[in-house]
This record gives structure tokens, C-alpha cells and sequence, in this order.
């Protein structure tokens, strides 16, 4: 089913995403902080429904929303003690870093006013009903190495956090 | 405006993929209106039933028979005070029944009733499903951390570390089975809920009995799995009340725990929802393949109307049977005319045009009633778990079985796909 | 008003980049470990969505399988840099990174 009302689903989304993005660097308490990330991938999610790419969007809700914010916010509770939440929250290079920060926004404020011309205007059309089998399609055939690699690259991750965390190894 | 309501009478497809946003609403409002009646019946039923197990009646004097025993448990859950602990954090104390009610709640968009009796049909249906169902993860966690005591800490860390558990053992079982969806001409299995039906109905089998035993050790895995996702006996240690007082939902009084337990119920209708459809043959009727042919179609579309008509005789025979006495009329009466509406709804499900509608609702109901009754008859019979006993089988027991099914399911697939159909 | 109005590949760039800038204040600015991390996040998203609106405006499918595998690759960051922030936290009792000057001469 093609996108509805497409414009007004898009600021709506991205206000909610922006927003987001801005609690989760400014908010003291990390709990909240994680909270207002969960609302920014769950926008994030809608947004890809939006570009006709429903797979990614149940992936990203299954594996970051459901997987990786419940191991930060695991994380969290186990970290974070009283004394924290009452100390500066911004480091003590702040003000480099907001400097960086501000060059980078010039860069990529030239970039897109610069380069508008060189994204076509209408995009093309693309199905929605089998994107799922096309996509199973390609990662068994064309992206066969880079899959086995990246399960390769899990089980290295998952032998690393548990050696990591261990009290005696 | 009446003929953009009317369009999509004739179509055949859900409302969500035909666009058409009113019937969108109207189906949003049943589901939401069949669910709140169906929680608060589960309610009822399982105090009458965990009470006949254990030898005893159950709720008795509210209604006839306990039957208005649901709506003073809401009012009283309604009326009591509203608790926060003084240093909990109240955002996320606030939130945090929201988040898990949401979660149960938006499951439901992809429930297939019926061919097109579903809000809409996502083509990634079953990932939408699971991927929302883990988002009931955070809500636990955020109630055990904002309640700022250590009951709710350690009973939201135990309940989040199962449920997280059990749904890798749940996906596995779910893979199992969408790998039989593509055992067709063409190769191609689907995600979406009503596609996995009508696999079943093409294949003429219910995937419980394909390749057997291999479906039926799946569905078995999803089963398991699926109590203890909601966390519901003998998987209950991280909120029985011997354990732990009541884990992650200490804290919570009056509405906001009643938000907690409809969520519980929710969920299980929903874990019992993809049950259905996966294994059981979402909303075709028993025996498609084997009792095929219009005389048995006719016979079974009786069925429904039988049931009603069978629990308005059980209102009439208990009508009878109620005690003599003066202060019982008004139970009494009651019950008759609970009987007399039963079995009108009975009569009503006889006229061919609505039993056509509404066959496929209600034999997707009627088996997830049965997961219904099922969770009941565990609750009432086995004993719980240990923590690490839970932990334990989710991890070294549940996890091979599914990597097993799914192994020699793909295999004998293969199989069948290169002897037969060549 | 009207370009405003037709959603173009052109949107989908400019909220990826407010996003990516968003997760560079974060990682540059804050003290606190975990929000760090976070931090990251929000640009391994922001990288995510300019891969899927180019997908969709070439019409192939293989930003989004590139988006899946780094949905992965993110998983597997996350789940080790806790850990090696439960490492540290159990050698100094504190999550600021300011105080991660062991090797400081």
C-alpha cells in the first residue's frame, strides 16, 4: 500500500525524532535519556515503513528497540548510583567539542544547498509485497560472504561482552 | 462519502491494505471493545476454573455464579488510592504501564479473524508481531527501576531476563514454521499473517500436522515458550506472591496496576493469536482437507450457532438448580435472561448470511479460547520454577530443541521439494 | 512552500545529518559513559536512514540490506562497549569519562 499523506507523516516523524535526539544528549538522568532513544528508533522505524523498506523497520524494531535498549537500560540500572545524576552532566572540552560541532553543521549545510541538483526530483517506484523475499534473496546470494561474516562477527561480540564482564575470568 | 463506506464491502482485502481509513476505525474500535470484554471474562473464568480444580466454587455472590464478579473488581480497582513511593521517579513510574499496555495493545493491528477480518496485513506480519511484543520488555524494566525498592528491582530484572530468554526460543519455533509456508509452486513463503493461513489452507494441512512429529515439536517449543514470555505459571516466579511479594507491579496500586494486569491478559491472547495461526490453521475450520466437500462446510457452519445455544442451555439448567429462596431472584432472573441472550446470539448464528461472516471469527476465537483454558489448566496444575531452572531450560533445553526442529524441518523440506516436485 | 510540501530524497538526507550532528554534540560534549554511548547510536541511525532514503531513491534494495548489517554491526558495538564499561566501573566506582586517566602522565 503506497504512503498517505506523506509530507505531514514526514515532519511529524522527524519532529518526533529531532526532538528525541536532542532529550537524549541533554537529559541528566540516563534512564530518561535511553527512554527518549527508544522514542527516536521507534520514529526511525516509521520512517522506514514510509520509504517502502517494512523488513528494515521490523528489524530495527525487533534488534534495537527490543534488544539493544533493553541491554542499555540493563547497563543503567546496574551503573548508575544516586551520586551520579547530581554531578556536571557536559565534559570538560565542551566547548571544542560544540566548535566541531558547528564546522560539521557548515559542512553539511554547504553540501546539501550546494549539491541539491544531483537527487532527481521524483523517485522511482518500488513494491512493497515482496521486498522481504527480495531482500532474503539477495543476503543468501550476493551478500552470502558479508553475512557469514557478520554472524562470525556476533559470536566474537558475544565471547568479548561475557569475558568483558566476568568478575574472574 | 456513503459510497467510499460501502466500497469496500465487496472488496477482499483487510481495510489496512484497501485504504479505506473508516473501516480502519471500525475494526480498531471492535478489537478494542472484543478484547476489553474478553479480558474481563478471562478474569472471571480463571478464578471459576482454578476453583473447580481445587475442589471448591469460587466467586459465587457477586452475580449468578460470579458472573458480574469482574465488574467489582474493576470498580474497586478503579476506586483505590493512587500510590507513588516518595523517591521513585515519577516519569518513568508513570510511564511505565503505559509503555506495556501499548505494546499488548498494537499487537493486534496484524491478528488475522478471517481472510479479510483484520485491521491490516502488514507484509512482515509475524516480525511486527514478535518486535512489539518485546517492547513489553522495557515497560517491565522501567516499572522495576522507577518503583525505587528492591523487590520491583530484582522481580523486573528476573522477569525481563526470562521473557528476553524464552523469545529466542519463540523465534526459532516461528522460523520453523514460516519455513513450511514455502512449500508451494513457487517457492516463495510470506511473513504476513493472513499469507501463513492461507498456506495452510493451500498445503490443506495445518502446519501442527506437517512433516510430523516435526510440526508438533515446534508448536510445542512455541507453546512453552509462550508461558513463559507472560510470564504466567509455572513460569510466574518474578510475580508470584510467595516469591517476591509482587515483583516489578509492587509498587503500582488501584488503576495503574489494573493497566499491568489487562496487559498480562492482552499478551496472552496475543502470544495465543500467533499460536494459532502458525500451527493451528488460524481461521479455517477442523478437517479442511480430510471432511472436504459443501455437505461438510454446511454441517460445520452449524457449529456456531450449536455452541451459543449449548451455553444458553448451561444458563437454563443452572436457572433451575439456583436455590429457592427469596433473596436468589433476582440472580436467578438474571441468569435466565443471560440464557435467553445467549440464546439468541445462538439463533441468530444459524441465518446463513451472517454465519458466513462470522464462521472464521469465531473458530479463531474458539481456539484461542482453548490457549485460554490451557493457560488456566497450567496455572492450576504444575508446580513453579526455580529461577535458574527457568533459565536453564530456556537456554539448554528450549534453544537446541528449536535449532533441532528448524535444521531437520529445512531438510525434510529440501527433501520434498527435490523427490516430489522436481 | 510547494518543495516543502513533496517529500524528496533531498528531506530524508537533511534529517539524517540533523540527526548524525545531534550524536556528535552527544559524544563530544557528554560526561557520563552510557550517554556516550548513546550518543553513537543516534549516529549509527542517522548513517542507517541516509543508506535506506538512497535505496529508495535508486529503486535497488541494497542499502537496505547494508542497513540491516549494520543494525547488526550496532548490536554487537553495543553489547561490548557495556561490557567494557562494566569493566570499569567495577575497577573505579564512576561513569564519567573524564575521569578515564589512568595513562595521563
Amino acid at each position: 500500500m503506497a504512503p498517505v499523506a506523506t509530507p505531514f507523516f514526514f515532519y511529524l516523524l522527524s519532529g518526533i525524532m529531532l526532538i528525541g535526539g536532542i532529550l537524549v544528549i541533554t537529559r541528566k538522568n540516563p534512564v530518561h535519556s535511553a527512554l527518549a532513544l527508544i522514542v527516536t528508533l521507534l520514529a526511525q522505524a516509521s520512517i522506514y515503513l514510509m520509504l517502502y523498506a517494512p523488513f528494515v523497520a521490523g528489524v530495527q524494531i525487533i534488534l534495537y528497540a527490543g534488544g539493544i535498549m533493553v541491554l542499555f537500560l540493563f547497563v543503567i540500572m546496574l551503573v548508575s548510583i544516586d551520586r551520579v545524576q547530581k554531578e556536571r552532566q557536559f565534559n570538560s572540552q565542551w566547548v571544542v567539542g560544540i566548535i566541531a560541532a558547528t564546522a560539521l553543521g557548515g559542512l553539511f549545510m554547504a553540501v546539501y544547498t550546494k549539491g541539491k541538483d544531483i537527487f532527481p526530483e521524483h523517485a522511482l517506484p518500488m513494491v512493497e509485497n515482496d521486498n522481504t523475499q527480495r531482500i532474503a534473496t539477495m543476503l543468501y546470494g550476493q551478500y552470502m560472504f558479508a553475512f557469514e561474516i557478520a554472524s562470525l562477527l556476533l559470536l566474537v561480540a558475544i565471547i568479548g561482552a561475557v569475558v568483558m564482564a566476568k568478575k574472574k575470568i | 462519502m456513503l459510497e467510499y463506506v460501502k466500497s469496500y464491502l465487496t472488496s477482499s482485502q483487510t481495510p489496512g491494505a484497501a485504504g479505506n481509513m473508516f473501516w480502519v476505525l471500525v475494526y480498531i474500535l471492535l478489537i478494542f471493545t472484543g478484547l476489553a470484554i474478553a479480558v474481563m471474562l478471562m478474569t472471571w473464568l480463571e478464578r471459576k476454573v482454578l476453583a473447580h480444580m481445587q475442589v471448591r466454587l469460587g466467586p459465587m455472590r457477586v452475580g449468578p455464579h460470579g458472573l458480574l464478579q469482574p465488574i467489582a473488581d474493576s470498580l474497586k480497582l478503579l476506586l483505590k488510592e493512587d500510590i507513588m513511593p516518595a523517591e521513585a521517579d515519577s516519569f518513568i513510574f508513570w510511564i511505565a504501564p503505559f509503555i506495556v499496555v501499548l505494546a499488548a495493545f498494537t499487537v493486534f493491528v496484524v491478528v488475522p479473524f478471517g481472510p479479510t477480518h483484520a485491521i491490516t496485513d502488514m507484509n512482515i506480519g509475524i516480525l511486527f508481531m514478535l518486535g512489539v511484543s518485546s517492547l513489553s520488555v522495557l515497560g517491565i524494566v522501567m516499572a522495576g527501576w522507577a518503583s525505587n525498592s528492591h523487590y520491583p528491582l530484582i522481580g523486573a530484572l528476573r522477569s525481563s531476563a526470562q521473557m528476553v530468554s524464552y523469545e529466542v526460543a519463540m523465534g526459532l519455533a516461528v522460523v520453523s514454521a514460516i519455513l513450511m509456508t514455502s512449500l508451494n509452486a513457487e517457492g516463495t513463503g510470506t511473513l504476513s499473517m493472513i499469507g501463513i493461513v492461507q498456506a495452510q489452507q493451500a498445503q490443506g494441512e495445518w502446519f501442527i500436522f506437517k512433516f510430523f512429529p516435526l510440526g508438533l515439536i515446534a508448536f510445542f517449543i512455541f507453546a512453552v515458550a509462550m508461558v513463559a514470555e507472560t510470564n504466567r505459571a509455572p513460569f510466574d516466579l518474578a510475580e508470584a506472591e510467595s516469591e517476591l511479594t509482587a515483583g516489578f507491579h509492587t509498587e503500582y496500586s488501584g488503576f495503574r496496576w489494573s493497566l499491568f494486569f489487562l496487559s498480562e491478559y492482552t499478551a496472552m491472547i496475543a502470544v495465543s493469536s500467533i499460536a494459532v495461526t502458525l500451527w493451528l490453521g488460524g481461521w479455517l475450520r477442523p478437517f479442511p482437507n480430510l471432511l472436504n466437500g459443501a455437505i461438510w462446510d454446511k454441517a460445520f457452519s452449524f457449529l456456531p450457532g450449536i455452541a451459543f445455544l449449548f451455553l444458553a442451555a448451561m444458563c437454563f439448567y443452572n436457572t433451575v438448580r439456583m436455590p429457592k429462596h427469596p433473596l436468589f431472584r433476582v440472580q436467578t432472573i438474571g441468569l435466565a435472561v443471560f440464557g435467553v441472550f445467549l440464546g439468541l446470539v445462538g439463533l441468530v448464528l444459524f441465518v446463513p448470511a451472517v454465519s458466513i461472516r462470522v464462521q472464521d471469527i469465531f473458530w479463531f476465537a474458539a481456539k484461542v479460547a482453548g490457549f485460554m483454558y490451557l493457560y488456566i489448566w497450567y496455572r492450576g496444575t504444575f508446580p513453579r520454577y526455580r529461577f535458574d531452572q527457568l533459565m536453564q531450560m530456556g537456554w539448554k533445553v528450549l534453544l537446541p530443541m528449536g535449532l533441532g526442529v528448524l535444521i531437520l524441518t529445512a531438510s525434510v523440506a529440501l527433501l520434498q521439494q527435490k523427490l516430489w516436485h522436481p | 512552500m510547494e518543495s516543502m510540501l513533496h517529500i524528496t530524497t533531498l528531506h530524508y538526507l537533511v534529517l539524517g545529518a540533523a540527526l548524525f550532528l545531534l550524536g556528535v554534540i552527544g559524544v563530544l560534549t557528554r560526561r557520563n559513559v552510557v550517554i556516550v554511548l548513546m550518543s553513537i547510536e543516534l549516529i549509527l541511525n542517522a548513517v542507517n536512514l541516509n543508506l535506506v532514503a538512497f535505496s529508495r531513491m535508486w529503486g535497488g534494495l541494497h542499502g537496505q540490506v547494508f542497513a540491516i548489517f549494520v543494525i547488526t554491526d550496532a548490536a554487537a558495538e553495543a553489547a561490548v562497549g557495556l561490557g567494557i564499561l562494566i569493566a570499569f566501573f567495577r575497577n573505579k566506582e564512576t561513569v564519567n569519562i573524564d575521569e578515564v586517566n589512568l595513562l595521563k602522565w
